[in-house]
Order: C-alpha cells, then structure tokens, then sequence
C-alpha cells in the first residue's frame, strides 16, 4: 500500500466517522468540526511517533470515548437540541443555512405580496363589505397563484409547466368573473366553495414538482395539506390572540380598532398567512414529526366509537333520519372527516409492515361511516323529489357519491389487505388516484352549474 | 490509575479553567496539558472534554471562537473570562478547604494505625 492509499483510506474512515457523528441529534455540526479537529490533530500526533495511520485512526476513536456516551454528555450540556427547532435552522453549515434563509426570504415576501394583492381591489372602489360576492368568488386567486409561484421557484420547473399552471389560474379567473350570478346567491356561494378545491390541484401539480406523476409525489402533496391545515389553524390562533390583545390596549385609550381589524389585519394577515405556513411545513418537514398522522391516531378510535353507537341507537330505537335542510351536509363532512383521518393514517403507515389493530380499526371507521352515510341518502333518496334539485342539494349529493365511492372501494381494498390478500401499496395508490376527481368535480360545480341552474 | 467518575467530573472545571487561565488554547492542547500536569495519572476520555468546554461557555466563563490553525483546519479556541476567573478563584477556595481537611485527616490516620492501613489507600493523598 502506497503512502496515497493510506491518506485516502485514513479520509475515508474520518468521512465514515463524521457522517456517523452527524445522525447523532444532540452534536451540531460546528461540534463535529471541533471534534473532528481533535482527532486529525491526536492522529497526526500519533503518526508521528510511529503509527500507521489506520492504527492512529483507532487509536485517536479509542481515545475519542464511546460514541453513544458522548453524545450523551453532549444531550446533557445542550438539552435544548433535542426539542427539534423549528424555524432557525442552526444545524446546517454554509450553503444550507444560505439556501434556508433565501427560502424564508422569498416565502416571507411572497406573504407580503398577497397582503398587498388582497387590498389591490381596494384601488378600484372595491370594498369587502359592499363586494363580499366578488371577494368571496376570487379570495382563492389573490393567494393560491403566489403560492404556486413558491412552489414554481423552489422545485425550478420546467416552463412548460409554468404555462400550464398559469392558463390554470387564468381560466379560474375568468370563469370565477364572468357569469351573471346573482349577488350571494345559491351559484355564487357554491362557486366560493369550490374554486379553491379545484385550484388547490393546481398547488398540488406546482408542489409535486415533476413528480405528480407518481404516486409518492402525490402523498407527499397530502401530507403537506393536512400539515399546513394544522399550521394555519395555530397561526389562526396566534393570530386571534394577538388580536384580542390590541383590541384590548387600545381600548384603554379609547381607540377602535374593529375598523382597521375588519379591513386590513383580517384579510392581509389571512391571506399571508397561507404562504408563511406553507414555508414552514416545507422548512420543518424533516425536522418535527408530523403531526397530521398524531392526531389521526388519537381521534379514530373516537369517531369510530361515535360512528358505531350512532348506528347501534339508529338500530336499537329505529329512528328514522329526521332529513332537514342541512343533513346532507352534515353527512358529506362527516365523509371527509372520515376520508381524513383515513388518508393521514394511510400516509403515515409503513405499507410494508403486517396489519395491526390500528387497521382494524380503520376498518371499523370507515364501514360505520359508510353505513350511516347510507342510512342518510336512503332517507335523503325517498323524498328527493319532494324537495326538488337546488344547486346546493346537487353538489352535495355529487360530493357524497364521489366521497361514497372513494370509501367503499377503500373499505374494499382495507379488508383485502387485512385478509392478506392484497398489498397496502393499492389503498395507498388509490388515494392518491383518486386526488383529481375531488378537483375535476369541484371545477364542474364552478364552471357548469351557474348556468345550469340560471345563476341563482 | 482510575479515578472516580464524580470526581473527575467535580475536578474538571477547576483544571480546565486554570489551564485557560494560563493561556487561550483549544480541546487538544488542553488535553495534552491535563496528561503533562497529572504526569500521566488523570485520563480523560477527550470527548468528554468538549461538552465541559460547552457549559464553561454557556456560564459565561469561557469565550470561544473560531480560527484557522496552522495546518489549515479550523480549530476553536477558548478564553478565560473575568467571570471564569473569578469561578477559578471560588474553585480554588474549596478545593484548598477540601485538600486541607484530607491532608489533616490523613495525618492522623497515618500515625495512629500505620500497620493496618491498606495499601491502596496510600497513594490517594496525592491523587488528590
């Protein structure tokens, strides 16, 4: 061996040490440099006095310690390494920590951005109050493009994509303006509803990147959902706390706030929120546990214990569904909530590992929710043409089938997997397919019922 | 020779502050300087050096910073602060008091019973 061969292989066991080093959580990379200093310094020592650098090398990690003691000290001294941080990223040297402050850079002038873009019709003699329709049927098109537009900058797509995402946003825009709806009737607020859960496809296509195409890159679009649902309820909370305290303070000198709250506070900070919670989803990503799938495992065992004595009482008394005005809503949320709680623990599971109890229960969940949901459209279905089709009726009968059918063939899938006669990879796969036909529905509400039901 | 663990954790402040106390210097050098002073009779697991260096800094009484060493790599230095003094003049304080207590109480116990003292316990006076 050459006195090359033993450089090279003495920097690729230091290489192998440091990347060791650096998967313990409570050593930062500053202190990997110290202590990787250290022991160039000990091994140098020790060629020195007549060591093989292969010897030095172990001898120095000897003398070094046990790792896992180290970085066990190491967790004593710095406690607060182990609570993961969230918005600095301090562990990463150089280009990384760079790159992350450009990314909260532009994410933070991008949430400036559609503050300043939601007040823009305000320039025009728009007002929020006296324009509630057009700010209610366009509030999707002041923030999800600059969303998108994070996405398109960040993953650098290609600009044919570009083009496509933005005859997307045109489109919307164009339809979302131009029908005669009457002023907060039934077909523009449906066209409110829906506009955002079409265009939230188009976020999706930006955020996957060049992956849409696979199923991955489709799972990750709904883990990054249901993180930013959650990021954006706290900031909403952060957000009413802050609120309630101005109110307060400027009580005490007799100021009125509500005006500047309603105008201004509420929908910049509504509107940049979006943008500031979807960079810190992006940023946390690999940093905290996601807390999507947590949640999903703390309250299915609940609903599925609601769902079960709900049908056991519906069975028991023989009550009939009491059909009111809202039931049918009332149903199609408890589908979603359901379909949620499925797809977070879906895309939290390990296709690979064995079925469990968990599942079970899943299973459970989601044939109780099927069952009641079909005990409600049965009731809903004998008196359908006593009511007539309002275009609310329509789209909430549309979204129950369309949910109806993504839960039943889930079931299906649930039980085959439970029975092992399938693969968790199909009811994975499945749900991911299945995210265009929410959008495409969503987009038929948007662009084919205003006229179909007369702009009511 | 072994020491106790407490021990060297209670002793590591006090050696690490007076070796800075002599000069800046960095995790190696202050190892090094811990095996010459000791003669070989302290040995600490280097590692272990670094996260007594982080408290030291986080007590404020130690500063660190971050230069280019002579063989290029950088290498982080430590510095004695005011406070780090002070700590070392409070450490040094007890440690005589405690010295001072062992030292009389090894006195007597060695001319009372010389014939029945082990001999392990012989060489303890000076490692403390």
């Amino acid at each position: 061996m050459s006195a090359a061969d033993h450089v090279d292989s003495l920097e690729a066991q230091v290489d192998q040490w440091r990347s060791y080093l650096r998967r313990r959580q409570a050593i930062h990379t500053v202190d990997v440099a110290e202590l990787e200093d250290h022991l160039r310094e000990q091994i140098a020592a020790l060629v020195d006095a007549g060591l093989a650098a292969d010897e030095a090398f172990l001898v120095a990690m000897k003398r070094m310690g046990n790792l896992d003691a180290l970085s066990r000290e190491f967790a004593r001294e710095h406690s607060d390494r182990l609570w993961k941080q969230l918005v600095v990223v301090p562990s990463e040297a150089g280009d990384a920590r760079g790159w992350a402050r450009t990314d909260g850079i532009v994410a933070f002038c991008l949430a400036v951005a559609a503050a300043v873009l939601i007040k823009v019709p305000t320039l025009f003699g728009m007002d929020l109050d006296q324009d509630a329709g057009f700010y209610a049927r366009n509030v999707s098109l002041f923030v999800l493009p600059l969303l998108t537009g994070y996405f398109v900058w960040k993953r650098g797509l290609a600009a044919s994509t570009v083009r496509w995402l933005a005859g997307a946003f045109i489109a919307a825009a164009v339809f979302a303006n131009v029908y005669p709806v009457a002023p907060l009737g039934y077909t523009e607020r449906l066209m409110a509803l829906h506009l955002p859960i079409a265009l939230w496809l188009v976020v999706g296509i930006a955020y996957a990147g060049g992956r849409w195409r696979q199923g991955g890159g489709r799972m990750d679009f709904i883990r990054f959902t249901g993180e930013l649902f959650i990021y954006y309820v706290l900031i909403a909370l952060g957000g009413g706390v802050f609120t309630a305290f101005m109110a307060l303070i400027f009580q005490a000198i007799d100021i009125d706030v509500e005006r500047f709250f309603q105008s201004w506070l509420l929908p910049c900070g509504a509107a940049g929120a979006v943008l500031i919670a979807s960079w810190l989803v992006e940023a946390k990503q690999s940093v905290i546990e996601n807390m999507a799938p947590v949640l999903t495992k703390l309250f299915t065992p609940l609903f599925a214990a609601l769902l079960v004595t709900f049908l056991g009482t519906v069975l028991w008394t023989g009550r009939g569904v009491d059909i009111e005005r809202n039931v049918l809503i009332a149903f199609d949320l408890l589908l979603v909530v359901v379909l949620g709680l499925l797809l977070y623990s879906v895309s939290a599971r390990d296709p690979r590992s064995p079925p469990g109890v968990f599942d079970v229960l899943q299973v459970v969940l989601v044939v109780s929710a099927l069952l009641a949901d079909a005990v409600a459209l049965w009731a809903i279905a004998s008196r359908i043409s006593e009511f007539g089709f309002t275009p609310n009726r329509v789209a909430a009968l549309g979204e129950n089938v369309i949910l109806l059918v993504n839960l039943a063939w889930s079931a299906v899938l649930y039980l085959r997997f439970l029975r092992k006669r399938g693969s968790f990879t199909e009811l994975e796969r499945w749900q991911t397919n299945y995210i265009p036909v929410y959008a495409v529905w969503a987009a038929i509400v948007v662009i084919a019922f205003p006229p179909l039901f007369g702009y009511i | 020779m072994e020491i106790s663990k407490d021990l060297m954790a209670a002793s590591s402040t006090p050696i690490v502050l007076a070796i800075l106390a002599e000069g800046d210097s960095y995790g190696y050098a202050i190892l090094q300087r811990v095996r010459e002073l000791s003669g070989g009779r302290i040995e600490w697991t280097d590692g272990m050096l670094y996260p007594v260096l982080h408290r030291l800094e986080r007590l404020g009484h130690v500063e660190a910073r971050w230069e280019v060493a002579e063989t290029g790599r950088r290498r982080k230095y430590y510095r004695i602060t005011s406070e780090g003094r002070a700590q070392l003049a409070e450490e040094r304080r007890q440690w005589q008091a405690v010295d001072a207590t062992l030292r009389g109480i090894w006195q007597v116990l060695s001319v009372s019973i010389p014939a029945t003292q082990p001999p392990s316990a012989a060489p303890l006076p000076q490692g403390a």
